[in-house]
């Protein structure tokens, strides 16, 4: 597959100067993150990674539309979005499944508010077709209790990409499941997010999940006041495997680079502020062994080594 | 070993069996005790006092005059000679009719309560203060401002049913999980359509939870209801026999009471299993 960055549209989404606050306990006001922008191309994967508190769920309901955002807007496709829409589907953290509804049911429910006017049949054939997808042919008249956690969160996977949504919004899809259920869902999903070029911001507060699935990795500081450090690009290659991905070359210098952050620069990043930082252009990193390391420019990220900034 | 159910069974048809001998016990005329009534009421009443039996009657006589209800359910000899049936049907059927409109009052009205945060605030202390009044408190009340004994009674369950399903409704609509909510609003669906196919199936159990209490009031006011107000139903029955001084007839309209009781509400839980979901 070709590039999906480079066929189109680098600000299919872009998150313009949003800010989430709450009224605080004593008057005035607790600001969890301000002045947040950033670009995600249509057919990227982009996770977003950082400590709890830093609001990254929050970002995720205000790209759902299920929140509004103290300030600034959020443009999708060209448009600026007020309020949820069938265009962005959620997977929630929690599977969110009617438990009153059977499998298809669930399914059906999201294929017919989709396309009010499509018949049953219509509507049953194209469940199916879904529940085929994601593996669970045989238990269509299933209700979500008489599944397992995994079972239910590949229901919530077919639901959302049933509407055919434009952007595929997950939170934590995968924190609840045991690590066996969590890699074999994470390879379905990279398998039919990467045949449909389906653009996807999902968030995950686990380095290996980011690094396997993502394109590029968003970097939250610690909230409140968070903000985004870094947005590396991903170095592993597009035909990756989640069995062989800790021998590609640069595996370690990524997973190395997203775990400090994590464990260390998460927490001071504020105070050492790279020079030339710009909320509006968070530095793009790269790590890694390509491209080579150029002159520096102005806005290198001091650390690690090989990181290279750019615009 | 026999499984539990069957064990349970034969106990309780033990204990059954325990509780009608000793009742016969206690009934059955001793040597040495004297006459049960006194033979100067007795004979103004017409009853023979030979052999000092007992004023209260025996297993075998509630069962001898249940028989005889049960025989004929449904003559109708004039007001105050009406069979068994037909008096449990009155009682039915006003309960039914104001039980009824309490449902068709209290659901949609608990539904807009529940959605909205605002209404349930304003509306929780009228609520709370109406809730606890005993329903034959509004006896005087209906019967002044309605003019008729019957529909008096069917106000007093109405008035009586009304609370716990409100109060059910609202709060299981208040209670719906914000994550459903979500779902539906991640859908795009219409108002109309997330309240048929989110909001009520989601609380439907609570619901039915307020429907069931709320039969269980309702079965017990109407008895009540109709000593006060007479004429026709299996209250006004138990108290008639009472005043013709037929404690058997008033132990058999008592059974039954409980019988029909739980028929009502082995319905409402039927009804309850069918709409509760599984999490």
């Amino acid at each position: 597959m070709a590039n999906p960055r480079t066929e189109s549209d680098p600000k299919f989404i872009s998150i313009e100067g949003i800010a989430r606050r709450y009224p605080a306990a004593g008057g005035g006001s607790t600001t969890i993150f301000e002045d947040l922008w950033l670009p995600v191309a249509r057919g990227e994967f982009v996770c977003i990674i950082g400590h709890s508190g830093c609001g990254k769920t929050s970002v995720l309901n205000i790209l759902a539309g299920l929140e509004e955002p103290s300030d600034g807007v959020v443009v999708v496709d060209g448009q600026a979005i007020s309020g949820p829409s069938l265009d962005r589907a959620v997977i929630f953290q929690g599977h969110a499944l009617l438990p009153w509804k059977s499998v298809i049911g669930n399914v059906g429910y999201a294929v017919s508010s989709r396309w009010r006017k499509a018949g049953r049949a219509e509507v049953e054939a194209r469940a199916r077709r879904f529940i085929d997808l994601v593996g669970l042919k045989g238990n269509e008249l299933k209700r979500p209790a008489e599944l397992s956690g995994g079972m239910r969160q590949r229901v919530g996977i077919a639901r959302a990409l049933s509407i055919e949504p434009k952007i595929l919004l997950m939170d934590e899809p995968f924190s609840a499941l045991d690590a066996l259920t969590r890699g074999t869902l994470q390879d379905e999903v990279r398998r039919i997010c990467k045949s449909t070029g389906q653009t996807v911001v999902m968030i995950t507060h686990d380095v290996d999940e980011a690094i396997y699935l993502a394109d590029k990795i968003v970097l939250m500081t610690n909230g409140p006041e968070a903000m985004i450090a870094e947005v590396v690009e991903n170095p592993l290659p597009m035909e990756r495997a989640r069995d062989s991905i800790h021998r590609e070359e640069d595996y370690y210098a990524v997973r190395n680079h997203l775990v400090d952050f994590l464990v260390s620069r998460s927490r001071t990043f504020k105070t050492e502020m790279p020079a030339g930082y710009d909320r509006r252009h968070p530095p793009v990193v790269r790590l890694g062994r390509q491209p080579k390391p150029e002159p520096a420019p102005a806005n290198t990220i001091p650390f690690p080594a090989i990181a290279h900034a750019r615009d | 070993m026999k499984s539990l159910g069957v064990r349970a069974g034969l106990l309780s048809v033990l204990m059954f069996v325990a509780f009608c001998a000793l009742w016969q016990i206690a009934v059955t005329p001793s040597a040495s005790s004297g006459p049960a009534l006194d033979p100067e009421y007795a004979k103004l009443m017409g009853i023979a006092t030979e052999g000092a039996k007992s004023a209260m009657p025996g297993p075998l006589d509630v069962a001898g005059k249940l028989w005889d209800n049960l025989k004929r359910p449904f003559y109708d000899n004039g007001p105050n000679d009406k069979g068994l049936g037909l008096q449990l049907l009155y009682s039915i059927g006003r309960v039914f009719i104001g039980y009824g409109l309490a449902v068709l009052v209290a659901v949609p009205i608990g539904f807009l309560i529940g959605m909205s945060p605002l209404a349930y605030r304003a509306l929780d202390p009228f609520i709370q203060v109406l809730k606890p009044i005993s329903p034959l408190a509004w006896m005087p009340l209906a019967l002044y401002t309605i003019k008729d004994s019957s529909l008096s009674a069917i106000f007093v369950i109405f008035i009586c049913s009304v609370w716990p399903m409100l109060i059910n409704t609202a709060f299981g609509v208040g209670a719906v999980r914000k994550e459903w909510l979500n779902v539906a609003r991640t859908l795009e669906v219409g108002p109309w359509r997330r309240a048929f196919t989110v909001i009520l199936p989601a609380a439907a159990p609570t619901i039915l939870t307020g429907m069931r209490i709320s039969i269980g009031i309702a079965w017990l006011v109407i008895v009540a209801a109709e000593m006060l107000v007479g004429g026709t139903g299996i209250g006004y029955f138990v108290w008639n026999e009472w005043n013709n001084l037929s404690i058997a007839n008033v132990i058999v309209g008592i059974l039954l009471i409980g019988v029909v009781g739980m028929a009502l509400d082995l319905i409402l839980a039927r009804l309850q299993k069918r709409v509760t979901f599984p999490e």
